[in-house]
């Protein structure tokens, strides 16, 4: 099947820097795809350059198999959703609804509308305007404007960073299930790994306009090619060059019997994490082991460890280019 | 705390009587009474100031000011919201760009008047330049006429237009105009949907400030003009001088007034905004 995007070699440079480099991926229609990455790894000029807010230096931007290189934001029947949400203040939630179906001149608009109000659940709030509304429904709002244009791809732009914490794991719940259900392909750009782990059913690591590794969520967590994606993924200790992931890390006072990789340690920390404890420890040679142990276990500062796992929960990974 | 509050906006309160009210009593005072033989004026109260103003000729007079000053607020705001949304949108040049625009400011009207009577008149730079170059023969009559007089309103008040419309668009969100255009508006369409009613404090702001003092201007009418180009601003500034006739320029200036906060008042209401 024809996918419904796809980034040929795409690069984007400014007078200073070069922001988006050599970048390819395809997105498969219907699909959830994120873009992950740390603040400035070139995600978010990634997402306007299709959108149509910058031009590529090269590459191809191809939608519907199409190059659209050089059509503006207004010829592509692509969407975005603002991080700030960008909702027109001198419109109501209504007004805001029908602007884009206004400028294509949909006949039947009201039924359209309509049926974007229930979808986001803000019937009886048509006529507030943007002002009047909390953060959790200028984010409906937003997704609503975008959603009746029935775009091919919809393009959110860290749609949850500017709510707060209990308000973002709702609307991360309801996005997806507002994907499942419309159908249409997510292109979501975002920092949060566990945003882009759960949500996601393609997942592209970016870092400094690179992207490091495109996969499933589940196979670049297991399986990262570069310790850049196995960092970013979650936290992970390095011991003698390969990496191990700390709840892969058993934790027990005497020693292990079995052969397996081990490390004798001194406990510097134990932190409560609720449903964990979070366990800091040095080994004689200086190294620092991050591990993590049932929350009933009780662990004092300056208690000797053991620290053991198996080959099979190694991460070997090339060091990173400078 | 009521003490602390009166004392707090005693100065506020001083400022409004002595620099308005005041002086707007005394002009209404003026207005109701007769003129000296010599100069000066004093009793009997009257209301012949006013019914003197019912002569057409000065309702002709009435009527091409506010023509003028219409013309000149149109063009200011075609001027000048290309200029404001360059501005606003030059980073880190903003401020540069908006010390030209008040740089003019800094002499005096009345030399900057001179100097367009130096460029206009018919020996002056501009026809020197076009008959140098072969485009015209005899030189253009470009002063002494309501063009002139436009073109020094116009110069005169621009950066009154350009300030609160750089202030309105200084403030709109980029995103909104990418958001617009991502919605399938065209640059016009996003314009004319997004951008103006979003500016639209500005440009009323803007067109009050350009508009009022438009209509009571009397240098660049007088200069420009030559006299041949009467608004109310000189019919009124006469009064107070050759004629000597104060009462009638206060009824006058007055009734200039009243006309002025009356449009303002309807343009305000029918939106159901404040007056600015």
């Amino acid at each position: 099947m024809q996918p419904v995007l796809e980034l040929r070699g795409v690069t984007k440079d400014y007078s200073a820097h070069r922001a988006v480099d050599d970048v390819s991926f395809t997105v498969q229609r219907g699909a959830f795809f994120s873009l992950l990455g740390p603040s400035g790894c070139g995600k978010t000029t990634t997402l306007r350059l299709i959108a149509g807010f910058e031009r590529a230096s090269s590459g191809e931007i191809l939608l519907n198999g199409r190059i659209i290189n050089d059509a503006p934001p207004y010829c592509r029947n692509v969407s975005t959703v603002f991080q700030n949400y960008a909702l027109f203040p001198h419109l109501t939630v209504r007004g805001n609804i029908e602007f884009g179906l206004r400028r294509k001149g949909v006949r039947d608009m009201a039924g359209r509308v309509n049926a974007a109000i229930d979808l986001v659940r803000l019937a009886g709030k048509e006529s507030r305007k943007p002002s009047e509304l909390s953060g959790g429904e200028k984010q409906r709002v937003a997704l609503a404007r975008s959603l009746v244009l029935s775009p091919d791809v919809l393009l959110l732009d860290e749609p949850l960073s500017a709510l707060d914490p209990n308000l973002r794991l709702e609307m991360r719940a309801e996005l997806k299930s507002l994907q499942q259900k419309v159908g249409i392909t997510f292109l979501f750009v975002t920092h949060d790994r566990e945003e882009a782990l759960s949500l996601s059913d393609q997942l592209a690591v970016m870092n400094r306009g690179r992207i490091e590794q495109v996969g499933a969520p589940r196979e670049l967590y297991l399986t990262p090619r570069t310790r850049f994606v196995a960092g970013f993924l979650g936290s992970i200790n390095w011991i003698d060059g390969v990496g191990v992931r700390p709840e892969a890390i058993r934790l027990t006072r005497t020693a292990p019997q079995n052969d397996v990789r081990r490390r004798r340690a001194r406990v510097e920390s134990a932190v409560f994490l609720g449903n964990r404890l979070q366990v800091r420890s040095r080994t004689g040679a200086g190294e620092l082991i991050v591990a993590e142990a049932s929350h009933s276990e009780e662990l004092r500062p300056g208690e000797t460890v053991h620290l053991w796992w198996t080959a099979a929960d190694e991460l070997v990974l090339p060091p990173e280019p400078q | 705390m009521n003490r602390v509050r009166a004392i707090a906006l005693t100065p506020g309160a001083a400022v409004i009587v002595v620099l308005f009210l005041i002086p707007l009593a005394i002009t209404c005072a003026y207005s109701a009474l007769t003129r000296g033989a010599y100069f000066g004026l004093g009793p009997p109260w009257t209301a012949d100031n006013y019914r003197r103003l019912a002569d057409p000729l000065y309702g002709m007079v009435f009527l091409r000011s506010f023509a003028l000053a219409a013309a000149s607020t149109a063009i200011c705001f075609l001027l000048g919201f290309p200029l404001a949304v360059f501005i606003a949108r030059s980073g880190r040049r903003k401020n540069l760009y908006l010390h030209l625009v008040i740089l003019p400011f800094w002499t005096s009207q009345l030399v900057r008047i001179y100097a367009w009577m130096f460029l206009l008149r018919e020996t002056g730079l501009a026809n020197g330049i076009l008959q140098a170059l072969g485009i015209i023969r005899a030189p253009l009559p470009l002063l002494y006429n309501d063009g002139a007089v436009l073109l020094g309103l116009v110069y005169a008040h621009l950066p009154f237009m350009v300030l609160p419309l750089y202030a309105a668009l200084e403030r709109l969100d980029p995103n909104l105009l990418e958001a617009s255009a991502d919605l399938g508006a065209r640059p016009w369409t996003t314009l004319s949907r997004v951008m103006l009613p979003l500016a639209a404090p500005g440009i009323r702001a803007g067109a009050v400030l350009v508009f009022v003092p438009c209509l009571g201007a009397f240098l660049v009418p007088d200069l420009l003009g030559g006299g041949k180009s009467i608004m109310i601003g000189t019919v009124i500034q006469n009064q107070f001088t050759t004629a000597r006739d104060w009462p009638f320029g206060a009824a006058m200036s007055l009734v200039v007034m009243v006309i002025v906060l009356v449009l303002l008042w309807v343009g305000a209401g029918r939106r159901g905004e404040d007056l600015l």
